[in-house]
């Protein structure tokens, strides 16, 4: 059952109960204390709604930063990695194998809001060495959604 | 002028989904619950090995049976899905859907005489098909408390000394019925016996939810050569466009039907089949991700209808439920069209695939569930309406 509301719920947070445990045979009051559970044990961290502000009036920057650290001794990334997660700016970040050791996402009211943060707040960490800005253009796809207008059904009516 | 029209032709009526066609496409902003195909896209991988194949400038006839790679493949499929041994050299034909295997293979093994026996409600193409190959179409109207299941009895009781064919498809279209390995047994006891022929339409082999995998009749003891399977790309692979199917049967047959195939259609689609190969391949993952996305969505409508109280017997396959609307005293065509007029959400009559449909109606579980809700939602309108009416 676990795996099953988890897969369904990954990609339609907003399901009903009621509809999800039709889906998938089971009671509906189970699915309810399941996905409580979920919740408590942080299985599932969040729900969140996906928005493509480039179609709002809204304005917002995204930049995808590279961040090379010096890792310190016994705590490793971890403590740089939540110095970094405490501002509010910061979308995602992830530790990463390869040319430099962080991944931060950011996003801000306009390129310069977000230029300056990097410049003022992420360059000056303690431990932080050098960082590399990318601003996002387009948005395509995004956790698993392709972000365009809704697909069309094509299909002829009755077949 | 002179009729330029060949009158048995002209004798053979329309299709009963084509009928009702006509009627929704009349309806602006309907919603549809009436479609045959998946809602699916073709998986990006096998959609890609056919742009590859065009790139690669594979743009020529291939053999009259198809590519050989696919064939292999196909036979690779039959024997790991539903433990079949098929010879790629003769006993495998690649086809245009398997709307065309289903032609040839009457084509080829009917004349004027035999008998053909049809269990009904069934895909509108059978009969006709049947006719323009000469032969006579005997239907057999199953029953809803067998679970459109075809019995043993039933089949005897139509079984004549002109009878040749037996004619089975489940998972079926429109009543999502499925048969298992017992139910096959009997059938085929007497299928030897009465010395008959099976064509076996199993397009919807991949589409079943009994848990259990699918039964070919042909793989049980001695009906190998006595049956040929169709089954096709269209259903399972989300590839109708691609109009792709295949036949596996014994040589002697497959060798006429190839002849038919090799004259009306020379060959399949080229892109059709490389993309096809992919999906052999590489598709079991893509398979069981839509089967279980078809499940859940089978799940959902046969709870919202037994909530409706419109009966609806568990269907296990396809992606259709036949829900029984008798209680409303309309004929399925009266029903359909109301609630299209009413509510603007289409579906297909039962009647529309033989006598013993009527009282019926085909949902097809082919949507998204938003879709679905939406439309279910317009159904409970409309017999909620309907009771009001009656004063229930
Ligand atoms: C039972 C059945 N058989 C055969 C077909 C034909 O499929 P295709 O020609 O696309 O392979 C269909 C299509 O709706 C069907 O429902």
């Amino acid at each position: 059952m676990r795996d099953k509301i988890l897969a369904i719920l990954e990609k339609n947070a907003r399901i009903d109960p009621k509809d999800l445990a039709s889906l998938i045979g089971e009671q509906e009051e189970e699915v309810r204390k399941e996905i409580e559970r979920l919740e408590d044990e942080g299985i599932i961290c969040g729900y969140h709604t996906m928005v493509n502000w480039s179609k709002t009036d809204l304005e917002k920057a995204d930049a995808f930063i590279e961040v090379k650290v010096t890792p310190q001794r016994g705590v490793g990334f971890d403590q740089i990695a939540e110095r970094i997660w405490q501002y509010p700016e910061v979308t995602s970040i992830y530790l990463i194998s390869g040319n430099f050791d962080f991944a931060v996402f950011i996003q801000g009211k306009s390129m310069r809001e977000v230029a300056m943060f990097v410049s003022e707040k992420l360059s000056t960490i303690d431990g932080v060495l050098s960082t590399s800005t990318q601003f996002i253009l387009k948005k395509y796809k995004e956790q698993g959604t392709v972000i365009e207008a809704p697909k069309k059904d094509e299909r002829i009516l009755v077949s | 002028m002179r009729d330029p029209l060949n009158s048995f032709i002209e004798a053979i009526p329309p299709s009963g989904i084509r009928k009702f066609f006509d009627i929704v496409s009349e309806m602006k902003d309907a919603i549809s619950l009436g479609v045959g195909e998946p809602d699916f896209d073709t998986p990006w991988h096998v959609r890609e090995e056919g742009i590859y194949s065009l790139e690669k400038g594979k743009t020529f006839y291939t053999s009259n049976a198809g590519l050989k790679e696919l064939r292999t493949e196909i036979g690779a499929f039959m024997k790991r899905h539903y433990d079949l041994s098929y010879d790629p050299e003769g006993e495998i034909i690649v086809t245009v859907g398997g709307s065309e295997a289903i032609d040839i293979c009457f084509r080829a093994m009917l004349e004027k005489g035999d008998e053909v026996i049809i269990p009904e409600p069934c895909f509108v193409s059978y009969k006709p098909c049947a006719i323009l190959a000469g032969a006579t179409p005997v239907t057999i109207p199953l029953q809803e408390k067998n679970h459109f299941r075809l019995t043993p009895e039933e089949l005897l009781s139509h079984i004549t000394d002109r009878t040749k064919l037996l004619f089975i498809s489940y998972p079926n279209n429109p009543t999502g019925a499925v048969m298992e390995r017992e139910d096959l047994e009997k059938i085929a006891e007497i299928v030897i016996e009465k010395d008959l022929y099976v064509l076996s339409d199993e397009i919807y082999s991949e589409l079943s939810y009994t848990g259990k995998p699918h039964v070919s009749i042909a793989s049980l003891p001695g009906m190998r050569d006595r049956t040929i399977v169709v089954n096709g790309f269209s259903k399972a692979f989300a590839m109708t466009g691609w109009r792709l199917g295949y036949a596996c049967g014994p040589k002697r047959v497959m060798e006429q039907m190839l002849k038919i195939h090799q004259f009306a259609i020379m060959c399949a689609p080229t892109t059709s089949q490389y993309a096809a190969v992919e999906a052999m391949r590489n598709g079991d993952e893509d398979i069981a991700e839509m089967r279980e996305s078809y499940d859940q969505r089978r799940r959902y409508l046969l709870d919202t209808f037994a909530e409706m109280g419109v009966p609806c017997f568990p269907a296990q396959g396809a992606f259709y439920l036949f829900p029984c609307i008798k209680q409303f005293g309309m004929s399925s065509e009266e029903f359909a069209t109301k609630l299209l007029e009413e509510q603007k959400v289409a579906v297909v009559p039962g009647s529309a695939f033989g006598d013993s449909g009527e009282g019926f109606l085909r949902i097809s579980y082919a949507y998204s569930l938003r879709d679905l809700k939406k439309a279910m939602e317009k159904i409970r309108l409309f017999v909620d309406g309907l009771r009001e009416k009656e004063g229930k």
